[in-house]
Protein backbone atom coordinates (compact mmCIF):
# COMPACT_ATOMS: atom_id res chain seq x y z
CA UNK A 1 0.00 0.00 0.00
CA UNK A 2 1.32 3.69 -0.90
CA UNK A 3 2.33 6.04 2.25
CA UNK A 4 -0.12 8.37 0.97
CA UNK A 5 -2.85 5.79 1.59
CA UNK A 6 -1.68 4.55 4.46
CA UNK A 7 -1.68 7.99 6.02
CA UNK A 8 -5.79 8.84 4.89
CA UNK A 9 -6.46 5.44 6.39
CA UNK A 10 -5.44 6.15 9.36
CA UNK A 11 -6.91 9.79 9.25
CA UNK A 12 -10.14 8.06 8.82
CA UNK A 13 -9.85 5.07 11.14
CA UNK A 14 -9.55 7.69 13.92
CA UNK A 15 -12.96 9.35 12.15
CA UNK A 16 -11.11 12.88 10.95
CA UNK A 17 -13.61 14.20 8.36
CA UNK A 18 -13.21 17.71 7.72
CA UNK A 19 -9.06 18.47 6.48
CA UNK A 20 -7.87 21.83 5.24
CA UNK A 21 -5.25 21.95 3.18
CA UNK A 22 -2.51 24.29 1.47
CA UNK A 23 -1.12 23.24 -1.79
CA UNK A 24 2.67 21.29 -1.56
CA UNK A 25 4.51 19.00 -3.88
CA UNK A 26 5.57 15.99 -0.98
CA UNK A 27 1.96 15.80 0.37
CA UNK A 28 0.34 16.34 -3.04
CA UNK A 29 -0.46 12.20 -3.23
CA UNK A 30 -2.18 12.67 0.46
CA UNK A 31 -3.58 15.54 -0.69
CA UNK A 32 -5.01 13.72 -4.24
CA UNK A 33 -5.91 10.99 -1.54
CA UNK A 34 -8.02 13.06 0.61
CA UNK A 35 -10.03 14.32 -2.04
CA UNK A 36 -11.31 10.93 -3.04
CA UNK A 37 -12.20 10.00 0.23
CA UNK A 38 -15.70 10.03 0.87
CA UNK A 39 -15.34 10.04 4.23
CA UNK A 40 -13.58 13.43 4.51
CA UNK A 41 -14.55 16.79 3.18
CA UNK A 42 -12.08 18.25 1.75
CA UNK A 43 -11.81 22.05 1.65
CA UNK A 44 -8.53 23.74 0.44
CA UNK A 45 -7.27 26.87 2.15
CA UNK A 46 -5.93 30.52 1.18
CA UNK A 47 -3.77 30.13 4.02
CA UNK A 48 -3.24 28.56 6.94
CA UNK A 49 -4.70 30.84 9.61
CA UNK A 50 -7.90 30.21 7.68
CA UNK A 51 -7.54 27.00 7.34
CA UNK A 52 -6.70 26.55 11.74
CA UNK A 53 -9.96 28.96 11.49
CA UNK A 54 -12.23 26.41 9.61
CA UNK A 55 -10.60 23.28 11.97
CA UNK A 56 -11.70 25.05 15.06
CA UNK A 57 -15.21 25.80 13.71
CA UNK A 58 -15.70 22.37 12.60
CA UNK A 59 -14.47 20.98 15.47
CA UNK A 60 -17.01 23.08 17.56
CA UNK A 61 -19.39 21.45 14.87
CA UNK A 62 -18.83 17.74 15.74
CA UNK A 63 -16.23 16.78 13.44
CA UNK A 64 -12.53 15.43 13.66
CA UNK A 65 -10.32 18.10 11.63
CA UNK A 66 -6.41 17.93 10.40
CA UNK A 67 -4.90 20.35 8.66
CA UNK A 68 -2.25 19.57 5.74
CA UNK A 69 0.75 22.58 5.33
CA UNK A 70 4.19 23.18 4.89
CA UNK A 71 6.61 24.21 7.86
CA UNK A 72 6.54 27.35 6.39
CA UNK A 73 3.37 27.89 8.28
CA UNK A 74 4.54 27.50 11.74
CA UNK A 75 5.55 30.88 11.35
CA UNK A 76 2.55 32.37 10.01
CA UNK A 77 0.01 30.49 12.44
CA UNK A 78 1.85 31.43 15.61
CA UNK A 79 -1.03 33.63 16.72
CA UNK A 80 -3.72 31.69 16.01
CA UNK A 81 -1.91 28.77 17.57
CA UNK A 82 -1.48 30.41 20.55
CA UNK A 83 -4.65 32.62 21.12
CA UNK A 84 -7.56 29.71 19.09
CA UNK A 85 -6.65 26.20 19.14
CA UNK A 86 -4.53 25.83 22.10
CA UNK A 87 -6.42 29.24 24.26
CA UNK A 88 -9.64 27.35 23.77
CA UNK A 89 -8.44 23.62 24.27
CA UNK A 90 -8.81 22.60 20.49
CA UNK A 91 -7.44 19.54 19.35
CA UNK A 92 -5.95 19.55 15.80
CA UNK A 93 -3.21 17.08 14.04
CA UNK A 94 -1.19 19.05 11.65
CA UNK A 95 0.29 16.72 8.89
CA UNK A 96 3.35 19.32 8.04
CA UNK A 97 5.73 18.70 5.08
CA UNK A 98 9.19 19.55 6.33
CA UNK A 99 10.69 21.10 3.96
CA UNK A 100 14.52 22.60 4.06
CA UNK A 101 16.11 19.48 5.42
CA UNK A 102 18.62 16.89 3.81
CA UNK A 103 18.29 16.71 0.37
CA UNK A 104 16.36 20.13 0.02
CA UNK A 105 17.01 21.58 -3.77
CA UNK A 106 15.66 25.20 -2.51
CA UNK A 107 18.32 27.38 -0.23
CA UNK A 108 15.51 29.62 0.86
CA UNK A 109 13.29 26.86 2.79
CA UNK A 110 16.27 26.42 5.02
CA UNK A 111 15.69 29.23 6.73
CA UNK A 112 12.54 28.45 8.11
CA UNK A 113 13.28 24.79 8.75
CA UNK A 114 16.04 25.71 11.36
CA UNK A 115 13.40 27.37 13.41
CA UNK A 116 10.39 24.49 12.98
CA UNK A 117 11.24 22.80 15.75
CA UNK A 118 12.44 25.58 18.13
CA UNK A 119 8.97 27.33 17.61
CA UNK A 120 6.86 24.19 17.87
CA UNK A 121 9.14 23.54 21.55
CA UNK A 122 8.62 27.16 22.57
CA UNK A 123 4.92 26.68 21.50
CA UNK A 124 5.15 23.48 24.01
CA UNK A 125 3.17 21.64 20.72
CA UNK A 126 3.86 18.07 20.65
CA UNK A 127 6.40 17.51 18.03
CA UNK A 128 6.83 13.80 15.88
CA UNK A 129 9.26 14.07 13.34
CA UNK A 130 9.05 11.06 9.94
CA UNK A 131 12.39 10.75 8.63
CA UNK A 132 11.93 6.86 7.48
CA UNK A 133 8.74 5.30 6.38
CA UNK A 134 7.92 2.95 9.20
CA UNK A 135 7.99 6.02 11.11
CA UNK A 136 4.46 6.27 9.87
CA UNK A 137 3.90 3.47 11.77
CA UNK A 138 3.06 5.67 14.71
CA UNK A 139 0.49 8.23 12.90
CA UNK A 140 -2.18 6.20 14.55
CA UNK A 141 -1.00 6.98 17.98
CA UNK A 142 -0.10 10.19 17.48
CA UNK A 143 -4.06 10.84 16.42
CA UNK A 144 -5.00 9.21 19.31
CA UNK A 145 -3.17 11.26 21.58
CA UNK A 146 -4.29 15.04 19.86
CA UNK A 147 -7.95 13.88 20.18
CA UNK A 148 -6.98 12.82 23.83
CA UNK A 149 -5.68 16.10 24.88
CA UNK A 150 -7.23 18.63 22.84
CA UNK A 151 -3.68 19.75 21.75
CA UNK A 152 -2.36 21.05 18.21
CA UNK A 153 0.58 18.39 17.86
CA UNK A 154 3.00 18.76 14.36
CA UNK A 155 3.77 15.75 12.47
CA UNK A 156 6.73 16.66 10.38
CA UNK A 157 7.31 14.84 7.28
CA UNK A 158 10.85 14.97 6.37
CA UNK A 159 12.43 14.82 2.18
CA UNK A 160 14.03 11.20 2.99
CA UNK A 161 10.32 10.31 4.38
CA UNK A 162 8.98 10.94 1.23
CA UNK A 163 12.10 9.51 -1.00
CA UNK A 164 13.34 12.94 -1.82
CA UNK A 165 12.61 15.94 -4.65
CA UNK A 166 13.21 13.55 -7.84
CA UNK A 167 15.06 15.12 -10.50
CA UNK A 168 15.26 18.92 -8.90
CA UNK B 1 -26.43 54.15 14.10
CA UNK B 2 -23.25 52.50 15.67
CA UNK B 3 -22.40 48.43 15.77
CA UNK B 4 -23.47 48.29 19.85
CA UNK B 5 -26.70 49.87 18.80
CA UNK B 6 -27.22 47.44 15.65
CA UNK B 7 -26.42 44.38 17.39
CA UNK B 8 -29.11 45.67 20.42
CA UNK B 9 -31.47 45.97 17.36
CA UNK B 10 -30.76 42.46 16.27
CA UNK B 11 -30.18 40.85 19.56
CA UNK B 12 -33.80 38.44 19.66
CA UNK B 13 -33.26 37.52 16.38
CA UNK B 14 -30.09 36.25 17.55
CA UNK B 15 -30.37 34.97 20.58
CA UNK B 16 -32.11 31.59 19.13
CA UNK B 17 -28.76 31.47 16.55
CA UNK B 18 -25.34 29.97 16.35
CA UNK B 19 -23.54 33.05 16.85
CA UNK B 20 -19.58 33.24 16.01
CA UNK B 21 -18.27 36.83 17.49
CA UNK B 22 -15.63 38.88 16.07
CA UNK B 23 -12.86 39.43 18.88
CA UNK B 24 -12.64 42.69 20.44
CA UNK B 25 -15.86 45.20 21.28
CA UNK B 26 -18.29 43.44 19.05
CA UNK B 27 -17.83 40.04 21.38
CA UNK B 28 -18.16 42.69 24.53
CA UNK B 29 -20.69 44.15 23.43
CA UNK B 30 -22.96 41.23 22.30
CA UNK B 31 -21.77 39.66 25.32
CA UNK B 32 -23.26 42.63 27.53
CA UNK B 33 -26.20 42.87 25.64
CA UNK B 34 -27.13 39.64 25.15
CA UNK B 35 -24.58 37.13 26.62
CA UNK B 36 -26.39 32.96 25.59
CA UNK B 37 -24.59 29.72 25.10
CA UNK B 38 -25.36 30.03 21.39
CA UNK B 39 -22.76 32.74 21.31
CA UNK B 40 -19.03 31.94 20.34
CA UNK B 41 -16.80 34.89 21.75
CA UNK B 42 -13.39 35.63 20.23
CA UNK B 43 -10.96 36.82 22.92
CA UNK B 44 -8.32 36.53 20.16
CA UNK B 45 -7.11 36.15 16.45
CA UNK B 46 -8.68 38.89 14.72
CA UNK B 47 -9.87 37.85 11.15
CA UNK B 48 -11.22 34.57 11.95
CA UNK B 49 -14.83 34.59 12.83
CA UNK B 50 -16.06 33.93 9.39
CA UNK B 51 -13.39 31.09 9.00
CA UNK B 52 -14.70 29.46 12.16
CA UNK B 53 -18.48 30.06 11.22
CA UNK B 54 -17.96 28.49 7.70
CA UNK B 55 -16.46 25.61 9.66
CA UNK B 56 -18.82 25.22 11.80
CA UNK B 57 -21.76 25.54 9.37
CA UNK B 58 -20.15 23.01 7.04
CA UNK B 59 -19.59 20.33 9.85
CA UNK B 60 -23.18 20.57 11.09
CA UNK B 61 -26.62 21.40 9.83
CA UNK B 62 -27.77 24.61 12.48
CA UNK B 63 -27.75 28.00 11.25
CA UNK B 64 -24.51 29.99 11.70
CA UNK B 65 -24.33 33.65 11.60
CA UNK B 66 -20.45 34.92 11.57
CA UNK B 67 -20.56 38.41 12.82
CA UNK B 68 -17.74 40.06 11.33
CA UNK B 69 -16.20 43.66 10.75
CA UNK B 70 -14.84 45.44 7.69
CA UNK B 71 -10.95 45.60 9.19
CA UNK B 72 -11.52 41.64 10.46
CA UNK B 73 -12.44 40.84 6.85
CA UNK B 74 -9.77 42.93 5.20
CA UNK B 75 -7.47 41.23 8.02
CA UNK B 76 -8.78 37.61 5.93
CA UNK B 77 -9.47 38.37 2.92
CA UNK B 78 -8.76 34.94 1.68
CA UNK B 79 -11.92 33.85 3.84
CA UNK B 80 -14.48 35.03 1.05
CA UNK B 81 -13.23 32.69 -1.95
CA UNK B 82 -13.45 29.57 0.44
CA UNK B 83 -16.97 30.76 1.60
CA UNK B 84 -17.86 31.15 -2.07
CA UNK B 85 -16.89 27.92 -3.49
CA UNK B 86 -17.74 25.73 -0.09
CA UNK B 87 -21.40 27.01 -0.74
CA UNK B 88 -23.58 26.10 3.32
CA UNK B 89 -26.81 27.32 3.22
CA UNK B 90 -27.08 27.50 6.67
CA UNK B 91 -24.26 30.05 6.75
CA UNK B 92 -24.89 33.69 7.07
CA UNK B 93 -21.59 36.43 7.31
CA UNK B 94 -22.69 39.63 8.83
CA UNK B 95 -20.35 42.34 8.33
CA UNK B 96 -20.96 45.23 9.81
CA UNK B 97 -18.91 47.87 8.30
CA UNK B 98 -18.13 51.00 9.90
CA UNK B 99 -14.99 51.62 8.13
CA UNK B 100 -12.73 51.95 10.92
CA UNK B 101 -11.21 49.49 12.97
CA UNK B 102 -13.39 50.14 15.83
CA UNK B 103 -11.68 48.53 18.87
CA UNK B 104 -8.36 49.97 18.85
CA UNK B 105 -9.47 53.75 18.23
CA UNK B 106 -11.03 53.78 15.10
CA UNK B 107 -8.18 54.19 12.60
CA UNK B 108 -9.82 53.81 9.13
CA UNK B 109 -9.89 50.81 7.22
CA UNK B 110 -9.53 50.72 3.12
CA UNK B 111 -13.41 49.40 3.55
CA UNK B 112 -14.17 52.74 4.23
CA UNK B 113 -11.99 54.50 1.55
CA UNK B 114 -12.33 53.01 -2.34
CA UNK B 115 -12.44 49.42 -1.40
CA UNK B 116 -16.47 47.77 -1.20
CA UNK B 117 -16.33 44.75 0.07
CA UNK B 118 -19.59 43.71 -1.24
CA UNK B 119 -18.22 44.11 -4.20
CA UNK B 120 -15.06 42.11 -3.56
CA UNK B 121 -17.35 39.41 -2.39
CA UNK B 122 -19.13 38.95 -5.55
CA UNK B 123 -16.11 38.66 -7.59
CA UNK B 124 -14.89 36.22 -5.31
CA UNK B 125 -18.07 34.17 -6.22
CA UNK B 126 -20.34 34.60 -3.21
CA UNK B 127 -23.79 34.39 -5.19
CA UNK B 128 -25.97 35.81 -2.31
CA UNK B 129 -24.62 39.49 -1.17
CA UNK B 130 -27.14 42.09 0.18
CA UNK B 131 -25.88 45.61 1.09
CA UNK B 132 -28.13 47.20 3.89
CA UNK B 133 -27.96 50.40 6.01
CA UNK B 134 -27.79 50.27 9.79
CA UNK B 135 -31.77 50.58 10.36
CA UNK B 136 -32.53 48.37 7.92
CA UNK B 137 -30.00 45.21 9.43
CA UNK B 138 -33.11 43.23 11.21
CA UNK B 139 -35.33 43.34 8.35
CA UNK B 140 -32.36 42.34 6.16
CA UNK B 141 -31.10 39.34 8.33
CA UNK B 142 -34.21 37.92 9.45
CA UNK B 143 -35.00 37.58 5.62
CA UNK B 144 -31.80 36.02 4.69
CA UNK B 145 -32.23 33.72 7.57
CA UNK B 146 -35.62 32.67 6.26
CA UNK B 147 -34.07 32.43 2.83
CA UNK B 148 -32.21 29.62 3.98
CA UNK B 149 -29.38 30.80 1.36
CA UNK B 150 -25.77 31.30 2.38
CA UNK B 151 -25.98 35.26 2.46
CA UNK B 152 -23.08 37.83 3.00
CA UNK B 153 -24.86 40.92 4.73
CA UNK B 154 -22.32 44.31 4.34
CA UNK B 155 -24.27 46.59 6.98
CA UNK B 156 -23.13 50.23 6.18
CA UNK B 157 -22.96 51.97 9.67
CA UNK B 158 -21.63 55.03 11.65
CA UNK B 159 -17.65 54.32 13.56
CA UNK B 160 -17.99 55.07 17.12
CA UNK B 161 -18.10 52.76 20.23
CA UNK B 162 -19.07 52.49 23.71
CA UNK B 163 -17.02 52.29 27.16
CA UNK B 164 -17.57 48.44 28.52
CA UNK B 165 -15.61 45.73 29.76
CA UNK B 166 -13.45 42.92 28.47
CA UNK B 167 -14.82 39.37 28.84
CA UNK B 168 -13.17 37.42 31.67
CA UNK B 169 -15.18 34.46 31.34
CA UNK B 170 -12.77 31.24 30.90
CA UNK B 171 -12.44 30.44 26.92
CA UNK B 172 -12.59 27.11 27.45
CA UNK B 173 -16.10 27.92 29.40
CA UNK B 174 -16.94 29.88 26.28
CA UNK B 175 -16.17 26.92 24.32
CA UNK B 176 -17.50 23.96 26.15
CA UNK B 177 -20.97 25.79 26.85
CA UNK B 178 -21.51 26.88 22.98
CA UNK B 179 -20.56 23.18 21.60
CA UNK B 180 -22.98 21.81 24.10
CA UNK B 181 -25.58 24.38 22.40
CA UNK B 182 -24.35 23.06 19.12
CA UNK B 183 -24.91 20.00 19.98
CA UNK B 184 -28.19 19.96 22.12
Amino acid sequence: MSIDKRIVDDLVANHVSFITTVPCKQLAGVIDEVEARPEIFHIPSNNENEGMGLCAGAWMGGKRPAIIMQNTAIGVTINTLATLTQFYRMPLPMLISYRGELREPVACQVEMAVHTKALLDQLHIPTYHFHKESDADELDAILKYTFMCNKPVAILTDASFWGGYGDQ
Amino acid sequence: MIRSEILRDIAPILRDQLVVCNIGLPSQELHMIDDQPTNFYMLGTMGLSSSIGLGLALAQDKLVISIDGDGSVLTNLGTLPTIANNVADNYILMIIDNGSYGSTGDQPTYAGMKTKLEKVAVACGCENVVVCQDLDTGKVLQAAIDSKKMTVIVVKCDSGNIKLPVITMDPVVIRDRFMKAVAS
